[in-house]
């Protein structure tokens, strides 16, 4: 399965993650469906919306680290699930 | 009465679902896993981890086709705006008049990418182009496959006139939908043309102008084909936009592990900005 068009290891976690990430909170989404809050971000936001901004400022984050550092990256995706965690949290 | 959510619905939506993985989300995985490999051939790809992203964003050739990108959608997008408003607030207001105005914006938006870089190709030549040689004749020295200002002032002006027109459309349908009432009162109040346009007709047409701006920015910011025709990204590299450096890096060079790479970041500018402008105009929407 994993050699269909030369499909690397790292690529298939990665995947598989987002794709439990999608499940678990489609799951919490039906067993408690949350409502738009405000949080510290300066919009109103549902859960989802702060997957999404939390999901893309990961991206960004590991971009930042690549840029600017030769840090490795295990620290950048420390940074992003903390960031991620705290915007789903409060934000 | 308690009505109970059925989202039984939302299996109707699965067949779209299922052919927007097959068609959008597949290929994007590709993408993502190209992104992390040299590929020389079929099977034959080898894993680097992230050194394509590395070096990509530290590649001159790239980074100089961005801040091209942003100034060339920055300047689109600051003629086309106000003159968008401005052909939108000088067009008739009904009758024969405004069918004819808006039948004449319409067909540069009807005509093929490709066909409007030749029209523009042949019609800025010097020799055989109408506007190229009344320039000449009128003793500007204008060249646009030589000269760097002219091939950007070219570029521009297509653009402008390829585009400007979706602008002018969709503010006059948004002039359109504000209520007589309101004129009225600006009348009573003996408001002047530019109040009226200030509190008035600039304010009511805010979520139009929203749908404006993050078309004109999309487009403007994914441009291939207009720039490729008419100047074929020169002279030199001066009108060479991101899409064009990114298909010579993956067709033209085979190089298909750094412009994965490279896509991939082009993808996230897009996701970022497409996104503040969704939300935005949710927002306005909300306000409302």
């Amino acid at each position: 399965m994993i050699d269909w068009m030369n499909w690397t290891p790292s690529v298939a976690i990665f995947f598989a993650v987002i794709a439990c990430i999608l499940v678990v909170m489609t799951v919490y989404e039906i067993v408690s469906p949350c409502s738009e809050r405000k949080g510290f971000l300066p919009i109103a936001t549902t859960r989802g919306d702060r997957l999404f901004i939390g999901l893309l400022s990961a991206a960004y984050i590991h971009l930042t680290f690549l840029a600017v550092s030769d840090i490795t990256l295990w620290v950048a995706l420390a940074v992003s699930v903390a960031w991620l965690l705290v915007l789903m949290r409060w934000g | 009465m308690q009505k109970t959510p059925n989202n039984k619905a939302w299996f109707l939506v699965l067949p779209v679902f299922l052919l927007v993985a097959f068609s959008a989300l597949v290929p994007l995985m590709t993408v993502v896993n190209y992104s992390v490999q040299d590929i020389f051939g079929p099977g034959q790809g080898f894993f680097v981890g992230t050194e394509w992203f590395k070096e990509v964003l530290s590649d001159e050739r790239l980074q100089n086709s961005l801040v091209r990108q942003f100034l060339f959608s920055g300047a689109v997008l600051l003629i086309q705006i106000p003159l968008g408003i401005g052909v939108a607030l000088m067009m008739p207001k009904s009758g024969i008049k405004s069918s004819v105005c808006l039948i004449l914006l319409a067909i540069p938006l009807l005509i093929p990418w490709n066909v409007v870089g030749t029209i523009w190709q042949i019609f800025a030549r010097g020799d055989i182009g109408l506007f190229g040689w009344s320039l000449n004749a009128l003793g500007f020295e204008y060249n646009y496959t030589r000269n760097t200002l002219d091939a950007w002032l070219t570029v521009l002006l297509m653009d402008v006139w390829h585009w400007t027109p979706l602008v002018a459309l969709l503010c006059y349908s948004g002039l359109r939908a504000i209520p007589e009432a309101f004129y009225q009162a600006a009348e009573i109040d003996r408001a002047s043309k530019w109040a009226v346009f200030r509190y008035i007709q600039l304010p009511r047409l805010k979520s139009v102008l929203i749908i404006a701006f993050l078309l004109r920015f999309m487009d403007s910011f994914m441009i291939y084909t207009e720039p490729f025709v008419l100047t074929g990204g020169g002279p030199g590299s001066s009108t060479t936009f991101l899409s064009q450096t990114l298909t010579t890096m993956a067709i033209g060079q085979f190089d298909l592990g750094r412009s994965a790479a490279f896509s991939l970041i082009y993808f996230l500018i897009v996701l970022l900005i497409s996104w503040l402008f969704f939300t935005a105009i949710t927002h306005a929407d909300k306000e409302k």
